[in-house]
């Protein structure tokens, strides 16, 4: 299923004296089976964006398709309930939204209400909670009794049993140590290969956004200002940092070294193991002696 | 070493209705004017002690003396005067409609009078570099210039130490940046003692010193460079090792002759030109 925006334009308050514009001219598609990565600084239009990747926002003009369905100003979209359950979206701090008195009844909760069978959702709720990295007992534990890295993840577990086809993640690792955010983004990857989900991730983490995107979307002022790959737009870090945005690590060591050595590598390495491999090339291959 | 500004000596606290005990037979000191990352993975206890510092637990074994006051119940507005906080997310910590409001709140709740809080306002943004944004509503403001105007609402208060509370973790990579650098001049200038909960560890290795909490309890303490010297082990208690670190490695496995562990980008560069490409 694939999500096309087109021309979008969002005003908060629109009419009102508080009326602001929030999007302009926005488009872009996020394919099916695509992992798509948003990036750009606090105020950028993120969120207003994935607001409408399920309609949650209707745009002020232009129009959002979401498999098929169209969502526009103009047009009063009724069933929206189709189009909700296909697309899933883990807000920050999820965990903030979890409220039943068990674990299992909270996962249980947002596919009960889309129309799937009580038994049906425990079954979802089990497969699901080895798969977030939580043993079985917590499920019959108060939510509010686990850690607060743990709760994060039962409420990502909420979202998958609504087996999303896309899955919006919106700076889900917020706030983890690191092993935590490896593990969570590792579970999502896993997931989005495993079922051929389309993923968007947004992001302030570069070195994310270079490991696990396929393509990218740079917002600016609520506009898009840059979109590609991660390798494309990493080569352009001059033009990234003009919107106040950095590069991963290993692209700025690889800046680094080429200033001071006036070498070029071959291409923009986005991991650690790219870069060393592509450094002894170098060394090998006439740079050094 | 001179009369610690913090000492803790053998605390423990536990939760109610939890196991185990969430700090178990902690003790260290913070010697005054340094700068101490603790760092630990979710559940380590560094949240709990950073709450208890500022006396929102107390220990129910041991003892703790924080700028001269025993942590007891009857000092504890004395200790949050000398002891300010700077919590995660910078939109649960404004409370002024406007920035310079937000840095008076602190000084307003304290009975100083109104000459003398209008100075200090202006003082404390100008320090954090933040005067230009006096009358800004915060939803103007981007996550690293929240974070340092809460930093002005804490200084304003002439706080012997500062305390971050995983200050940066909800900052893009600029913003961190910001809020750091503007942490590292305040601690030159103004003799701050700082603390710095986290588990990003570019932030710890600007620490003088780090303290590594697993399960409640100290498990490790030294230098950056003694700590990320720790390497795989740091993985294995969740946490990560810092990117010159893993790099050099990387290197080291092709072949490159790299010594030592390099703790910032610009050492490892230089080594890896004038000993591999410069010859």
């Amino acid at each position: 299923m694939d999500i096309q925006l087109q021309e979008v334009e969002y005003r908060y308050a629109a009419g009102t004296p508080f009326e602001r514009l929030a999007l302009k001219d926005v488009s872009f598609t996020i394919p099916e089976g695509r992992f798509v990565a948003i990036i750009g600084h606090t105020g950028s239009g993120k969120s207003t964006i994935i607001q409408h990747l399920n309609a949650l926002l209707r745009p002020t003009k232009g129009k959002v398709v979401i498999g098929g369905r169209v969502v526009s100003a103009d047009k009063k979209e009724k069933n929206l309930k189709e189009i909700r359950k296909k697309v899933g979206i883990v807000f920050q701090f999820p965990e903030h939204q979890l409220f039943e008195e068990t674990v299992e009844k909270d996962i249980m909760y947002g596919p009960m209400n889309f129309g799937v069978s009580e038994e049906e959702a425990r079954d979802r709720a089990r497969g699901l909670i080895e798969k977030v990295g939580l043993p079985d007992s917590v499920l019959e534990k108060s939510p509010f009794d686990l850690s607060g890295g743990q709760m994060r993840r039962v409420a990502i577990a909420g979202v998958l049993a609504m087996e999303p086809d896309v899955l919006v993640l919106d700076e889900p690792t917020a706030g983890l140590d690191p092993r935590g955010r490896k593990e969570i983004m590792d579970m999502f990857y896993a997931l989005h290969k495993e079922k051929g989900l389309s993923t968007v991730l947004v992001t302030h983490s570069m070195e994310d956004a270079a490991f696990y995107a396929d393509d990218m979307v740079v917002m600016h002022k609520g506009s898009v200002c840059m979109q590609g790959t991660p390798r494309e737009l990493f080569s352009r870090p001059e033009e990234l940092a003009s919107y106040g945005l950095s590069v991963p690590e290993v692209i700025r060591f690889q800046q680094k070294f080429e200033e001071l050595s006036g070498m070029k590598l071959a291409r923009p390495c986005l991991t650690i193991e790219e870069l060393a491999e592509e450094l002894s090339r170098l060394r090998d291959w006439g740079g050094g002696s | 070493m001179k009369e610690p500004i913090i000492s803790i000596r053998h605390v423990y606290f536990r939760y109610p209705e939890q196991q185990s005990d969430a700090l178990h037979d902690i003790s260290l000191d913070v010697a005054q004017g340094e700068w101490l990352a603790i760092v630990g993975h979710n559940g380590s206890g560094k949240s709990t002690l950073a709450k208890m510092l500022n006396g929102l637990h107390y220990p129910r074994e041991g003892e703790v003396m924080i700028s001269g006051f025993p942590l007891k119940e009857e000092y504890v507005w004395e200790i949050r005067r000398r002891l300010g906080m700077v919590f995660q997310n910078p939109d649960n910590q404004f409370v002024g409609t406007t920035v310079q409001d937000d840095v008076a709140f602190g000084l307003e709740n304290n009975g100083v009078p109104h000459d003398i809080m209008v100075r200090r306002v202006e003082e404390s943004l100008q320090r954090v570099g933040m005067l230009d944004f006096l009358n800004q509503e915060p939803h103007h403001l981007s996550g690293g210039q929240k974070q340092r105007v809460a930093i002005a609402g804490v200084i304003a208060l002439q706080p012997d130490i500062i305390l971050l509370d995983e200050a940066t973790s909800m900052l893009d990579p600029l913003g961190r940046e910001e809020v750091l650098s503007t942490v590292r001049e305040l601690k030159e200038e103004q003799k701050l003692t700082v603390i710095s909960i986290t588990h990003d560890l570019e932030e710890a290795a600007r620490a003088d010193r780090i303290i590594v909490l697993n399960q409640g309890s100290v498990y490790h303490e030294g230098t950056p460079d003694d700590i990320f010297q720790m390497n795989k082990e740091l993985i294995q208690l969740g946490l990560d090792v810092p990117f010159p670190i893993k790099l050099g490695e990387a290197l080291r496995r092709q072949g490159f002759d790299i010594q030592g562990g390099h703790l910032t980008e610009e050492e490892l560069v230089r080594e890896l030109w004038t000993s591999n490409f410069k010859k």
